[in-house]
Order: structure tokens, then sequence, then C-alpha cells
């Protein structure tokens, strides 16, 4: 299990992240949401050793992640953030190869590549696998980003908003993926995202972050309701009930 | 990407051929039986040319990489102005006859550990007070560089006039008069670094996806890049000290090797490059030595063609970059 303990990151004088303790539940989809600046991203890098926190510490296992050798974290623990420039061109293939890299260093064997296959049919990329990365859509790189973590083959799939630029489909599609990760591999997904109602319907937990505090953390059904949304983002946001799905209709509130 | 690794391996085995065709070709051409006396001394030169070339083409294929930019060359970080700065200071004084230019161990071993000494220290001072971005690091060297740089002019343009002659021979790079004994100890220097820097190949492609995916794949990111400066600075501090500051070479071999093999593996491209230099010195000191006889150094070709290499790059990345 992964443990937050009294987390604090402070650029200059202010805090982007103060005091922040959860902990992430296994086997579920958690969603960090909140307004812009409320230190979701931040939160999210500190947990994947991204970035060092000032105070407190993240536990995996109950050891500190800066005590887990990096190699062996990677095994665990996958982290993917929203920008991904890279300067040399790769096929999608190569990219996800490099899922295999804690275990393999380079040198790939037939087990590796059996799950390279897996990864790339799991996000169906296969018959785009030979292309390159620049040539592809914003919805198609995403994706193969995302084969790139699920061929890493880590327990703790972290994703910081995967979602961003991409359009309605393509964001179903992923979460959809998400969904199954969890549901049949049995991952624990975390997950920053903006869209509160792709975090209603598809996770079972959600971290409420603002101005670097949490202010609300549990299951889904427990935070979307107006009240607790009037806690998180200052607006009255009516929530209605659509198919099992909760919806918050926050467009003219 | 089967057919690339393919084409990719007939490419090397090309431009090993090439390699070794300008080599027996420097060495054997117009050798007129001359066994005693020009073999060892061009068979000298041409290993020169090839310890050189690669670890010039190494430390600035590993450079581009931890700085993500194919433009930039360890020379950003002011090694080559300090090497000018100490020949200069030497000449300076102690004058052109003192032990310190007439021993060329000396002489190379006081550049070498002050090349190096001054990049542990750059690097120290800029890395200690935790995360800076690399930018930073390259501005204050070009910064450092071009302040090196002033006062070394400054103290040549007072110098005696005679001592400004013979310190000209140490400001461009040339294999005319490379020291043997010299040769091989640097050579074994170059070939430790080259060693110990092979391990971390496959480390280095995965850093070619950028920092954070870096650390994803358990990549200890920050540790390798100062790893990699260092080692490149070694290589580039006893090339400088053996034959004197090429400033664009290694972005041509870097770039031509880039362009030659796609790839994002770094074993390929390192060996492409080196392969690249040695055939670029030695038969550009071929061309120089016996079709120009002379007239030229080799420095001054590479710097020409350097150049017109560097400004086609430049518009080419502005236009990509449109």
């Amino acid at each position: 299990m992964i443990q937050v303990k009294e987390l604090t990151k402070k650029y200059g004088s202010k805090s982007v992240v103060e005091n922040v303790t959860v902990d992430i539940q296994p086997g579920m989809i958690t969603s960090f949401i909140g307004p812009n600046g409320a230190g979701k991203s931040t939160l999210l890098s500190m947990v994947s050793r991204l970035l060092n926190a000032d105070t407190g510490e993240v536990l995996l296992d109950k050891a500190d992640v800066r005590r887990w050798k990096s190699d062996e974290f990677a095994k665990r623990v996958s982290i993917l953030k929203q920008s991904n420039y890279m300067n040399v061109r790769l096929t999608i293939r190569e990219l996800v190869a490099f899922g295999r890299f804690p275990y393999t260093k380079g040198r790939l064997n037939d087990e590796d590549n059996v799950k390279v296959d897996e990864a790339l049919a799991y996000m169906n990329l296969e018959d785009l696998q030979h292309n390159f990365l620049d040539e592809l859509s914003g919805g198609q790189r995403q994706r193969a980003f995302i084969a790139m973590v699920i061929a890493q083959d880590t327990e703790y799939i972290l994703l910081d908003e995967p979602l961003n630029n991409l359009d309605m489909k393509h964001s179903v599609q992923i979460m959809k993926i998400l969904r199954k990760l969890v549901d049949e591999l049995g991952k624990t997904v975390v997950i920053v995202l903006h869209d509160i109602n792709f975090a209603s319907v598809y996770s079972d937990r959600i971290v409420a972050l603002k101005d670097g505090r949490v202010v609300k953390d549990g299951p889904t059904h427990d935070i979307i309701n107006s009240e607790a949304l009037k806690d998180i983002y200052d607006m009255d946001i009516p929530v209605q009930e659509q198919n099992g799905c909760r919806i918050c209709v926050y467009f003219n509130s | 990407m089967r057919n690339r690794d393919k084409a990719n391996q007939l490419r090397m085995v090309a431009l090993i051929a090439l390699a070794i065709i300008s080599i027996l070709l420097y060495i054997f051409y117009g050798l007129n039986g001359s066994y005693d006396y020009a073999l060892p001394r061009r068979t000298i030169k041409v290993v020169a040319m090839a310890f050189t070339g690669v670890a010039i083409a190494y430390s600035t294929v590993i450079f581009q990489t931890i700085t993500h930019n194919r433009i930039l060359t360890p020379s950003v970080m002011g090694l080559d102005s300090l090497y000018m700065l100490i020949q200069t200071c030497i000449y300076f004084f102690f004058g052109g006859v003192s032990m310190f230019v007439m021993n060329k161990y000396l002489n190379f071993t006081i550049a070498v550990v002050a090349m190096v000494v001054f990049a542990l220290l750059f690097y120290r001072l800029l890395f200690k007070e935790g995360k800076r971005p690399i930018y930073f690091l390259l501005l204050v060297g070009m910064i450092t560089g071009t302040f090196l740089g002033s006062i070394t002019t400054f103290m040549q343009v007072i110098i005696d006039p005679n001592e400004y002659l013979s310190l000209q021979n140490k400001m461009f790079a040339s294999f005319n008069n490379v020291n043997g004994d010299l040769v091989w100890f640097a050579g074994a220097i170059i070939v430790v670094t080259l060693i110990y820097g092979w391990r971390l190949m496959n480390s280095l492609d995965v850093m070619t996806l950028g920092r954070e995916n870096a650390i994803n794949l358990g990549v200890q990111y920050d540790k390798l890049v100062k790893t990699m400066l260092v080692l490149s600075s070694v290589l580039i501090a006893v090339s400088t000290a053996l034959v004197g500051p090429i400033t664009f070479f290694g972005l041509i071999v870097a770039n031509l090797s880039y362009q030659f093999f796609e790839t994002y593996k770094h074993k390929t491209l390192i060996v492409g490059a080196g392969l690249m230099s040695i055939v670029a010195l030695v038969g550009g000191q071929f061309i120089v030595e016996r079709l120009f006889t002379f007239n030229t150094t080799l420095s001054v070709i590479i710097n020409f063609i350097g150049g017109i290499y560097f400004i086609y790059l430049l518009l080419k990345e502005s236009r990509s970059a449109k």
C-alpha cells in the first residue's frame, strides 16, 4: 500500500502542498480532483519520486520511497506525466519496449516481447506499432505512452491528466481501459483529473485538494454531491443522476 | 523495424570499411619503402587521430543527450577557452622555452588536470544547491568561456610577439607534431573512460524519453547526468590537451551519425560517430598532406565545413520549429 504522510512542498515561501496525509487503497481507481493550482500534480510527482518533498514522507510497503532502489521501485510503481516531448524518432513498439527497461536494462528476451505484444493489444495499437510517434494524433500518442506503462507491469499506475487535449471518444476509451486494468488485472490506478464527471463515473475513491490541502477524501458517492463540491470549488453545482451515473452540471452555475 | 536494423548494420559495415581504407591510404600512400622513418611516424599520427576522434564523438553525443539538444557541444562549457588560457598563461609568465612548454608531459598533465578540476568545481558549485535546470549550467558555462576567452585575448595582445608566434601553434588543433608516448598515455585514459561509460549506454537510451519518463523507468537521472558530464569533460580535456581545440568537429560527426543511423540506440550512434570521426580526420589529413601538400591545416578545413554545417542545422531546426 502507498501511504502519504504529512507531505509538504514549498516553492519559496508558498506552500504548494501542505501537510497532506492520504492512503491509496489498493485495487481501486483513486482520482485527485480540485481547482487549478491545488497541488494535484505536485502531490502525484512526490508520490512517484519525481520530486522530493520538503517534509513528510511517502511510504510504499512501509518503506520511504526515497529509500527504495530506483529500479525496484520502477517495477512496483509507474508514472506518466502530461508532457512527453522527445527529440528522437521512435516507433510505437520501440517506445512500449522501453516499459520493460526496469526488468531487462535494455536487452529484451522472449518473455518481454510477449509483454510488449500484450500491452499493444490492450491499447489497440497492433496495426500502428511500426509507425513513428511524430506521425500520430494526440490520442494515439497518449495511448502509446499508456501502453508503455502497461508493459512496465506495475501494481500502481499513476497518471497525470491523461485526458488532456483528448476528444470525448478518446477520453472515454482511455478511462474504460483504466477501469479494465483495475477490474481485470487488479492494478491500482491513481489519476489526476480535471473533468469532475470522469472522476464521478469512473473512480472508486476521490481525493479533493484545494490550496495544497486535502479537503475531501472518501468513496466517490460521498464526494459527488452539491455540498461537498461547494467546499471544493466554491460553486453551487447541481448533481443529477443519469443511468446510475452522477453527473455534475456545472456549466451555468 | 527489422529492416531498419539490417540497414543500420549494412551502413556500419560500410563505415568500418571506409575507416580502414582511409587509414591504409594514409599510412601506405607514397610510402616508397620508408619503413623505418615514415611508417612509425604515420602510424602514431593515425593512432592519435583515432583516439581524439572517438573521444570527441563520444563526448559530444552523450553531452547532447543529457542536454536534450543537438546543436550544443561540450565546448560551450568553456573547456576549450580554459585550455587556451592555460597555454597563454604558461607562455606569458614562463616563456616559450620554459620546461612547461618543452616538457610535453608536464604541459599535457597541467592542461588535463586543470580542465578536469575546473569542470568538477563547476559542477560541484552548480549542483550543490540541488535542482537547477541544465540550461542554467550551460549559460554559466558560456559566460565563463567568454570571460576566459577575453582574458586570453588580453594577454595575447600584450605578450612578446615572438612568444605569440609559437603560442599560435597551440591555438589550432594539429596532428603534425603529436608526441608518440603522449598518444599512448592519452589513449589509455580515453579507453578506460569509454569502457566505464559503455555499461551506461542503455540508460542513456532511456534518457532520450525525458527526465520524468527516465525516472519512471528506474534510471537515476540526476546521478547519471553528473556522471556523464564528468565523463565528457575528461574526454574533452584529454583530446584537447593532446591536439588542441577542434570546436565544430563533434557537432558534425554527432549530427551526421543521427541522420545516418535513424535510431535512439547510443551504442550504434556512438560507434557510428566515432567511425565518422576517424574517416574525417584521417581522410582529411590525407588530403591536407598529400593533395594540398601542407598548404593548410586540417582544423581550418574542419572549422570551415563545420561552420557551414552548423548554419545548415540552425536553418533546419528553425524550419522544423515552425
